[in-house]
């Protein structure tokens, strides 16, 4: 069996395709996640490979499923959180040594293959479907709605974990050489960090909006103190520190006007979700959450960087998307809880939306509001990439929980859990996901 | 700054072997009358490869944005941070954009909207590279 990467027919990209054809009909159940760490410390039982199936033997547990029920399984293959195993060092032959290796040694170390993971899960023996969501549990999550939807599985398990080696990152490869090859020196040549593109949007942003990066404390406090209530990552698990204004606008820049804490931690992370039909999950351990619809956006920018004005476009038409095929409006919305990392888009994706009727340039003074989980407009309830380290993952997991009643100290009290979207990664380029707590 | 050095590839060589004459040529296509870059293949509009030609630019344009890079991932512009790292909009299109590091600028003290002006800076291997300076009222 090969696993085949997602095509376009997985995905709604467009405007004006009505409702989803499988909305209500498809369910989130059961969540799993592993142990987080700051970097893979080299062990056979904490490879990236482990750690997933860890995480989604819990998920199993959880939804109380028999694993030879389980007929489908969809897999982020990139683990990567930037690091990479470097040319020439040796391979780790006691970690592969210890599983049911594929074709390629780094599999289950530096990538994920479903076919490794059925290898080394001999009790998924019904899996007839895999298939590949590239790059964030935000692809995958609509690739398995999607495939459940289409009736390619009826009990479908999703995962996306991380690996994150030692030493720092993205600092090896071309950008250790001397020289570039000529195309990517275009835009490789000048040094950006990662999360340049988003701080020059930000600038821009407070340029338009008369806004300043101070603003942003208020929602990086709650985040933290949100992710702090999140048992399951890794602020919680390894620092629980909060992060008030004084330290948040103290710490250094990376690329002003982001600074440390506007980057999110890269860690060692796995989550998975068990999905099924609504009729199976209606038998299973865990309230069914309902998948009301899902969203792509696949818009590039014109040029090297996307502007405000693109940026702004997009989000609107996210939010459309996301609106029209699950027959909701931003009045639906529980509560926010868009991605995070950078933190510094966060208001893009907020604003698209119109949560709570805001408008483009209107969020950092929402900040300043209460948008605390005991209050009526709560934003980013899971505390997101800034509450728990690099995942992508939270929001979602956080939707699911808060909507079947069980976020434990992160459970919204100041509104009725009914209807969520999460999804992301990036402003322009992302996926997207609705939930709600009943089918119709 | 000290730059990377540059080594052509077939789809940037004409871009590379204008810098070295001094020229800033910018990839074209003919069935859209759009600029594109960073170059690709194909088009970004019409998604034709067999369309695209390069055409010189005036090398004139004005700071978009800008941000200040105090962690850099290429080991050889660390020596230099903090530093500038702006986006230049073309006089023909300003929907086109080139990173500058805009020498002689002071760092975080950027006129953003202000104009600017082709130059050519020699990178770690002598390939020329396009740059941009602040053009003097
Ligand atoms: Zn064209």
């Amino acid at each position: 069996m090969t696993t085949p990467i997602a095509t376009d027919a997985m995905y709604r990209n467009d405007e004006g395709m009505g409702i989803w054809e499988h909305r209500g009909k498809v369910a989130a159940v059961g969540v799993g996640h592993a142990p987080t760490a700051r970097r893979w410390d080299g062990r056979p039982e904490t490879c990236v490979g482990a750690i997933s199936i860890q995480a989604l033997r819990q998920a199993i547990a959880d939804a109380g499923v028999a694993p030879d029920q389980i007929d489908g399984l969809v897999v982020v293959r990139e683990t990567t959180t930037g690091a990479f195993w470097e040319e020439g060092k040796p391979l780790p032959m006691d970690v592969i040594q210890s599983f049911q290796q594929t074709d390629d040694p780094l599999d289950g170390i530096a990538k994920l293959s479903a076919e490794w993971l059925l290898a080394n899960m001999p009790e998924l023996s019904n899996v007839k479907f895999t298939m590949y969501g590239p790059g964030c549990m935000s692809n995958a999550l609509n690739v398995t709605a999607q495939a459940v939807g289409d009736g390619l599985a009826h009990t479908c398990l999703v995962v996306k974990s991380w690996h994150n080696f030692e030493g720092r990152y993205y600092q090896g490869g071309a950008n250790a050489g001397d020289a570039l090859p000529g195309t990517p020196a275009i835009t490789q040549l000048w040094g950006g960090p990662a999360s340049y593109s988003t701080a020059l949007q930000f600038a821009e942003y407070c340029r338009k909006y008369g806004k300043t990066h101070e603003m942003m404390a208020p929602f990086m406090e709650n985040s933290r103190r949100n992710g702090l209530r999140f048992p399951e990552g890794y602020w919680a698990q390894h620092r629980p520190e909060e992060l008030g204004p004084e330290d948040y606008l103290a710490s250094r820049w990376i690329a002003k006007p982001a600074n440390l804490f506007d980057n999110d931690i890269p860690i060692m992370m796995s989550g998975a979700y068990l999905f099924s039909t609504a009729e199976r999950a209606a038998d299973m351990k865990q309230k069914p959450v309902y998948i009301l619809n899902h969203a792509s956006s696949n818009t590039r920018p014109r040029s090297l960087l996307p502007t405000l004005d693109e940026v702004e476009d997009d989000t609107a038409r996210t939010g459309r998307k996301i609106y029209e095929g699950a027959g909701i409006t931003a009045d639906d919305l529980s509560f926010e809880n868009m991605y995070d990392g950078f933190s510094l888009f966060h208001q893009f994706h907020l604003e698209g939306l119109g949560f709570r009727g805001i408008k483009f340039g209107e969020a950092l003074d929402f900040y300043a509001t209460d948008i605390s989980i005991e209050g009526p407009n709560p934003v980013s309830p899971s505390g997101g990439n800034v509450g728990s380290g690099r995942s992508r993952v939270w929001m979602h997991t956080d939707c699911i929980q808060q909507l079947q009643g069980r976020a434990g100290e992160r459970q919204v009290t100041g509104v009725t859990p009914e209807v969520a979207v999460s999804g992301g990664p990036m402003p322009l380029g992302g996926n997207f996901t609705v939930w709600s707590a009943s089918p119709d | 700054m000290a730059k990377q050095g540059v080594v052509p590839d077939s789809l940037s060589q004409p871009f590379w072997d204008a810098a070295n004459e001094e020229r800033l040529v910018i990839q074209y296509c003919l069935d859209c009358d759009q600029l594109q870059h960073p170059p690709g293949d194909t088009c970004r509009g019409c998604s034709k490869g067999d369309e695209l030609e390069w055409k010189t630019v005036s090398g004139r344009g004005t700071i978009y944005n800008y941000g200040v890079v105090h962690d850099c991932p290429v080991r050889l512009l660390q020596q230099d941070q903090p530093f500038n790292l702006a986006v230049i909009m073309l006089e023909e299109d300003p929907g086109i954009q080139m990173f500058s590091h805009l020498p002689g600028v002071p760092v975080d003290d950027v006129p953003v909207g202000a104009a600017v002006e082709v130059i050519f800076e020699p990178s770690a291997n002598g390939q020329l590279v396009p740059e941009w300076r602040v053009v003097a009222d």
